[in-house]
């Protein structure tokens, strides 16, 4: 992966950037020595390593202000990271910058159940808010698979979603506000605990960001009441086809499953035999339904989705008895990538979307391509919502495997933008698909996005290197592009 | 220069509206951006030297109701769309307010107006604005460049959230060619569960109950006594009223818990079906405020803080979104401005003057962000000027 040519004089003043560091972070949160560097190495794309100059770990936000200011008045870049737990090398480090770790602001704020809200400090973990609101029957709902460790600073950078967003939406559909560090220190308030504020949507746009625009120091999220009931229902079929044709029908139908999951025949028999959570090993394709709502809604939606099952051809159809079952259904999902995990000393983790008709052909071409580059490959959905993850196995001790399996990785990504789909659903750009932008976005498309990074961040110091293939400087995409072509209106007056 | 003398553009296809932007961003020349035009007297447009009209931009360019994904033109008529997408059972989940009664406006609301202003219904406490809503879309900056951002399908990450910025920017930053939203199955019926007699600062607490219990309430609104016994409800008492959509079934085990959950607010009356619909279809036009000569204010705080304007104002106030949304009739600006800051807002002025900005103003590093932002679009300041203020 190609970074940007680090700065070897701002390296060779490594001594001094540490001292000037820590006088704005006292004790033990300014790390420089080599051990104390290894951890911060890579994210959860760890085939991508690089040791940062430095580790900063601010405790509060006038910290985290004055170190960003310092950074920017000296030159310094900066990663911001949360758990480290990107799939896409969002918080990769630079050699000739320094990581600043958000994991000290694990407090949460206030719990406000008259306005449905809390308000977190970023390092706080995803699970940890549900946590914490459980016992009074409330929740948060985005739920990415990493919920353990991952953090909701980092779920903000990232605009994680998880198997519930399809009913639930993504983590931009279920904030209310946060306080952003801006790369010269100024700190602002994005938005509140009302339903919308003043000015342009600048909450909306940072979230999803990967942490180029800013540092976010305070979330407020949405809370919501806990489903009264909720059952998972398993659906075997003999095809692809039949499993696809039947998530169209239960939306059909009108009903918005809270989760809507699909497993190809390779990830089926891989969670199966890691977990017996009693999937069918010979089917081709296994759909996870869940529904949640009143019991009486439940029962009458599961017996609409297990006729639609059954009349595209499901040969095995299962609803969950008792919440022990329900989790039992999940725990081979949740399972998918570990299990996978054990079929092979490796595997790359892919995230794009598509439209959901073009499931089939899809998944064809994936397995043509699997046996031309002669590395295996597991599909697990996101079947309501056309999120699709291969899992491409390889080995990266041997030659020329992981180049293999990132060209792969690539191919699959074109072939869902070629069918009207998205290089990526909920995993991020990072410099995973950095590369793969043009696929998409055109030069304009693409300057249009890097004013607004010159907007935020006009040196380019926060996380360079991250979502864009060219480094622009700010002053270059300031030109106006004049249209030169047919006059539309040659009635007008010009002057 | 007088109204009568500026032209007005209707370009019918995307580059029709590249070339008119391009050549008004290269004479630096001021556009009023409009689609039905009945939001234009919404934080006026200063000193236009052309109206640009997106209405004969009004064609569906793909449906697939089972990827739940609409694209079509921004000049769309709501009512068109509404029409189109209610055959296929599906709905526009943020229920998008036409309030050109309200505004006293002629013309037919469109979804590129609707999205602009970031318009939402009822629903919005549960199934989100329209910002939600929007995928992606296509669009030329004030720069006079076509570019687009976002996705056509509901899961996307890639790149940066700019459909976001452009919902609620009112035509500032660029001027959409075409938006795809997402869209969702229509409910099967829907009830509403109606408390009546309660004090606004009590109902409140009422709605808060509600939307707390898990039911899924997909309204809650209440009209003080002064404003419920006005057209169209000429009601006795303060009405609060919660509405709950689905399966029957659902409803009616809904109907149940949510009554459970309201027993301390006093007894409780259900309207079905066409009342129920009746009833939000009033809400969500705002229609007790409807030919009324009085400044309308639009104000948006934490729920729990909507009694406070109320209280404030003194004035007529009804409430929707739990509290969250209050539209308020008032003569006092700086009074509304003040109570909407207090509670932790902010609050707009949509109908008649006021010696304000109709927007909040912004102050310090949000102000100066906001304003390079502007400028990344449009560094010329030619899009809408003035509309949200400086």
């Amino acid at each position: 992966m190609r970074m940007p040519a680090p700065d070897v004089e701002l390296i060779a003043r490594k001594a001094e950037i540490l001292r000037a560091l820590r006088k704005l972070v006292p004790g033990e949160g300014v790390i420089g020595e080599a051990d104390g560097l290894i951890p911060y190495e890579s994210d959860g794309l760890s085939a991508y390593r690089q040791t940062p100059l430095a580790v900063v770990l601010p405790e509060t936000t006038e910290q985290v202000s004055a170190v960003l200011a310092w950074c920017q008045a000296s030159g310094v870049k900066v990663v911001p990271r949360g758990a480290g737990t990107s799939l896409s090398g969002g918080a990769l480090p630079l050699q000739d910058g320094i990581i600043l770790g958000m994991a000290k602001f694990n407090r949460i704020l206030d719990v406000d159940y008259d306005n449905r809200c809390a308000v977190v400090q970023p390092g706080v973990t995803n699970l940890a808010i549900s946590a914490a609101v459980q016992a009074d029957g409330f929740y948060y709902a985005p739920d990415p698979s990493s919920q353990i460790a991952c953090t909701i600073g980092g779920n903000v950078a990232e605009n994680s979603g998880g198997v519930h967003c399809l009913k639930y939406g993504l983590t931009t559909n279920n904030l209310l506000g946060c306080e952003l560090v801006l790369m010269d220190g100024q700190v602002v308030r994005l938005g509140g605990r009302g339903y919308d504020a003043a000015g342009y949507d600048l909450l909306g746009l940072v979230t999803g960001s990967e942490g180029l625009l800013g540092v976010v120091t305070e979330v407020t999220v949405r809370l919501l009441p806990t489903p009264q009931t909720a059952r998972a229902l398993l659906l075997g079929f003999p095809t692809v086809e039949a499993a696809g044709a039947t998530v169209g029908d239960i939306i059909a139908a009108g009903i918005i499953p809270a989760g809507l999951e699909m497993m190809d025949k390779p990830a089926i028999q891989a969670a199966e035999a890691f977990v017996e959570a009693g999937y069918p090993t010979q089917a081709e394709a296994l759909l996870i339904v869940e529904l949640d709502g009143p019991a009486a809604e439940c029962a009458e939606l599961a017996g609409h989705v297990k006729a639609l099952a059954h009349a595209r051809g499901a040969d095995f159809i299962r609803v969950s008895r008792d919440e022990a079952e329900r989790l039992r259904f999940w725990a081979g999902r949740k399972a998918a990538f570990p299990a996978v995990g054990r079929l092979s000393p490796d595997y790359y983790c892919m995230d794009g979307t598509i439209p959901r008709r073009q499931l089939p052909h899809v998944l064809t071409r994936i397995h043509e391509m699997s046996r031309q580059y002669g590395l295996g490959v597991a599909n697990v959905f996101h079947a309501g919502d056309g999120n699709l993850h291969p899992l491409i196995l390889y080995d990266i001790e041997k030659d020329g495997e992981l180049e293999r399996a990132e060209a792969f990785g690539a191919d699959i990504l074109k072939l869902c933008v070629a069918v009207g789909g998205v290089l990526t659903g909920e995993h991020g750009v990072g410099v995973e698909k950095r590369d793969l932008m043009g696929e998409m976005f055109d030069e304009t498309d693409l300057a249009c996005q890097q004013r607004l990074k010159c907007a935020f961040d006009p040196d380019s110091l926060l996380n360079p290197g991250k979502v864009f293939p060219t480094l622009h400087r700010c002053a270059e995409l300031g030109r106006v592009h004049v249209h030169r072509g047919k006059i539309a209106f040659p009635e007008l007056p010009r002057f | 220069m007088s109204e009568t003398l500026i032209r007005t553009l209707e370009p019918t296809t995307p580059d029709e509206v590249l070339e008119a932007v391009a050549e008004a961003a290269a004479g630096k020349r001021r556009i009023e951006v409009v689609g039905g035009g009945t939001k234009r007297g919404v934080g006026k447009v200063e000193r236009p030297d052309l109206v640009l009209s997106l209405a004969a931009l009004d064609a569906v360019l793909d449906y697939a109701p089972e990827e739940l994904v609409l694209t079509a033109r921004p000049g769309v008529k709501l009512k068109d769309l509404e029409k189109l997408v209610a055959s296929e059972g599906q709905m526009l989940a943020f229920e998008p307010p036409r309030l050109a009664k309200l505004l006293g406006a002629k013309g037919e609301p469109t979804l590129g107006g609707a999205l602009a202003a970031n318009l939402s219904g009822p629903r919005r406490v549960r199934a989100g604005a329209a910002r939600d809503h929007l995928l992606g879309f296509a669009a030329v900056s004030g720069r006079g460049e076509a570019f687009k951002a976002g996705g056509k399908v509901v899961k996307n990450v890639t790149g940066y959230d700019i459909a976001k910025l452009m919902t609620g920017s009112w035509g500032t930053l660029a001027v959409m060619t075409e938006v795809t939203i997402k869209v969702l199955p229509k409910p099967k019926t829907e009830a509403t569960v109606l408390i009546f007699g309660l004090e606004d600062r009590r109902a409140v607490e009422a709605m808060a109950r509600a939307l707390n219990a898990p039911v899924e309430v997909s309204g809650a609104a209440h009209l003080p006594v002064a404003i419920a016994a006005r057209a169209p409800l000429k009601a006795e008492m303060a009405v609060t009223a919660l509405r709950l959509e689905g399966f029957d079934a659902s409803v009616a085990a809904r109907i149940e818990t949510l009554g459970q959950a309201l027993k301390d607010f006093g007894r409780c009356d259900v309207l079905h079906a066409k009342l129920s619909r009746d009833f939000w279809a009033q809400v969500r036009e705002v229609e007790v405020f409807q030919k009324d000569p009085r400044p309308l204010w639009r104000v948006s705080v934490p729920p729990a803080s909507g009694w406070r304007i109320g209280e404030a104002l003194s004035g007529e106030v009804v409430y929707d979104w739990g509290g969250g949304l209050v539209w308020a009739l008032s003569e006092d600006a700086a009074a509304v401005r003040t109570a909407a800051r207090a509670a932790g807002g902010h609050a707009s002025l949509w109908r008649g003057e006021a010696p304000l900005a109709a927007f909040e103003p912004l102050d310090g590093a949000l102000a100066a962000l906001t304003a390079r932002v502007k400028a990344a679009f449009d560094p010329h300041g030619i899009l809408n000027p003035g509309r949200l203020g400086a």
